[in-house]
């Protein structure tokens, strides 16, 4: 937090120095090289860390300084990571997982819009469904996990569910909270042009709660990549989060975190697509979307 | 011809904040609404837009009582309440969905040119100025050519630069449909510059205290002495307004509350 400002307060050092030399030219042109300037910086700068401790560790085993074993240097995970993936072994686990996850967020995500809809916009049907939906958040999802096996087998249905139960919430929340705080006065100009309510929720309340149903649907994606791994957990013969648990039982931590790394990758590439598809509709709203 | 028929409200909380309002706004005509803070000029401007219910009493507009937003009234808020996920042209076309995409540009395309803001036609609202983004929510108002526009303190948030080449944009607008307006404003030059009518009202509950016709001509020179005289009458009615009514029907209403308690 504090050292996230620091930087954003030399960043514009730097750059209204910068813009000072270069004098009105500088001042016509417009801010985003300066923005993008700041922002390289920072992406430079997260990556220090983790490069700076990877490497430290790298020298620390070859120069006989640690052994290794139960930690393995990133060559060796990087080895192992490249093995994988030429056997093709990597593909067809990160698919597998991609594959529940979509599927579980898409009946997870698709529930909670629909939901979420109803509850945010009409007060009897919220005073209907909200106290039931929160109690039954209130349930680690985790706990459904045997009436899951029980109702839907052990095979893809139980781990589709639990997936589109740990989606399902955030977006719901995220949705019915986005429509309850629209601005009035906002729904007012509708009134003042006499929408109908169609009209009303198509032309502002659906553009007025993009912003936060994206992040909602972000945050939906998260846990959905989070509930993956405990599906998968319960029994699989593939997906990443049955590397994991073939990794510990055979006692290779490489290829424990060589899953973990494939699960970073696969969790950020599907946010940010996610992000990607949904920018043409918050462009409007860009100076939320950059603090992001 | 708009008018107001013993039009009172009353808030959910009991608050009076109009009482008996009677008032009759000529076809074409301007009148300011002037008064101190909470005499209920916003009330009023809600009800005739249809945003809130009256509790009692009735608007007509030509002849028809209002009961709801109706198609020919368009009001400009204190904020321009643009929708930030329109441009500046969708934004000003927001009431012209009905129409042809032909008509809505030529109709859009001309309340830009009147109100300055051509060059900023494809921008978001939030890239706009104060005063720009004011401008645009009049043009919105505009475009639907009302026969009364509302205006609630549309300028009071700006400079006294930009207030007065908005009052001219304003002006200039309102020269070619001229529709009747009901402008609230705290600043009484701004009243006497624009209006043909001062109303001022004094609160608790809402109610019209005077009525001053301004009869300078158009343009008004805000140097004058005529100008400077108007000015002065309504200040002096507006003190009267915030001073007077202590006394009497407080006096009145306590010797009443004492008859009903004895
Ligand atoms: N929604 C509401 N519920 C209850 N009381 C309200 C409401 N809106 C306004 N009031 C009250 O009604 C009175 C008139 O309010 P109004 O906003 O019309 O005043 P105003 O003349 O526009 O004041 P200002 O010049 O400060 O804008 C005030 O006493 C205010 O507190
Ligand atoms: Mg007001």
């Amino acid at each position: 937090m504090i050292s996230s400002r620091e930087s954003a307060v030399t960043g514009q050092a730097t750059s209204s120095a910068w813009s000072s030399h270069e004098g009105a030219a500088a001042l016509a042109a417009p801010t985003s090289t300066e923005k993008r300037r700041v922002f390289d910086w920072r992406i430079l700068l997260g990556f220090f860390l983790p490069v700076a401790i990877a490497l430290l560790w790298e020298g620390a085993v070859t120069f006989g300084l640690a052994e290794g074993r139960i930690v393995p240097p990133p060559s060796r995970i990087i080895a192992t990571l490249s093995a994988l993936a030429e056997t093709g072994e990597l593909w067809t686990h990160a698919w597998m997982t991609l594959w529940r996850v979509l599927v579980g967020f898409l009946i997870g995500a698709l529930s909670g819009i629909v939901l979420g809809a109803l509850s945010g916009s009409s007060q009897t049907l919220r005073q209907l469904l909200d106290p039931t939906l929160q109690a039954l958040r209130a349930i680690p999802s985790i706990a459904w996990v045997p009436l899951f096996i029980l109702w839907l087998g052990i095979f893809e249905a139980s781990k589709v569910a639990l997936i589109a139960v740990g989606v399902f919430f955030p977006v719901y929340l995220g949705i019915a909270g986005a429509i309850l705080s629209v601005d009035r006065k906002l729904v007012e100009v509708g009134h003042v042009f006499r929408l109908s309510r169609v009209q009303l929720a198509r032309r502002i309340l659906l553009p007025a709660v993009l912003p936060e149903a994206v992040i909602a649907l972000r945050s939906g994606l998260g846990l959905g990549f989070m509930f993956v791994v405990a599906a998968e957990f319960m029994g699989a013969s593939e997906g990443l989060g049955y590397l994991l648990v073939d990794g510990q039982q055979m006692g290779k931590p490489d290829q424990i975190l060589a899953a973990i790394i494939a699960f970073a990758l696969l969790g950020k590439l599907a946010d940010s697509l996610l992000v990607a598809s949904t920018k043409p509709l918050v462009r409007w709203q860009d100076t939320v979307r950059e603090q992001l | 011809m708009l008018s107001f028929e013993h039009l009172s409200k009353t808030y959910a909380d009991g608050t009076r904040a109009l009482s008996d309002i009677n008032l009759t706004v000529h076809e074409g005509e301007i009148v300011a609404l002037i008064g101190g803070s909470g005499c209920g000029k916003t009330t009023l401007l809600r009800l005739i837009a249809g945003l809130d219910r009256e509790s009692a009493g009735r608007i007509r507009l030509d002849g028809e009582t209002l009961t709801g937003p109706h198609p020919a009234v368009g009001i400009v808020f204190q904020e321009p309440r643009l929708l930030p996920w329109l441009s500046v042209f969708d934004n000003i076309a927001f009431g012209l969905a009905g129409l042809s995409a032909s008509e809505k540009k030529q109709r859009v395309t001309h309340a830009l040119e009147k109100t300055g803001l051509v060059e900023h036609a494809d921008r978001w609202p939030r890239d706009l100025s104060g005063g720009q983004q004011q401008r645009v929510s009049i043009a919105r108002a505009f475009v639907t050519n009302p026969k009364v526009l509302l205006l609630d303190e549309p300028f009071s948030a700006l400079d006294a630069f930009t207030r007065a080449s908005l009052h001219e944009h304003l002006l200039g607008l309102w020269e070619e449909t001229r529709p009747t307006v009901v402008l609230v404003t705290h600043d009484v030059q701004e009243a006497v510059t624009l209006a043909d009518r001062a109303v001022v009202m004094r609160p608790k509950p809402g109610r019209i205290f005077d009525e001053l016709p301004l009869t300078l001509s158009r343009p008004r020179d805000r140097t004058g002495l005529p100008f400077e005289t108007s000015v002065r009458r309504i200040l002096t009615a507006l003190d009267h307004s915030l001073k007077a009514p202590q006394e009497q029907p407080q006096r009145e209403r306590d010797r009443q509350a004492a008859a009903l308690w004895w």
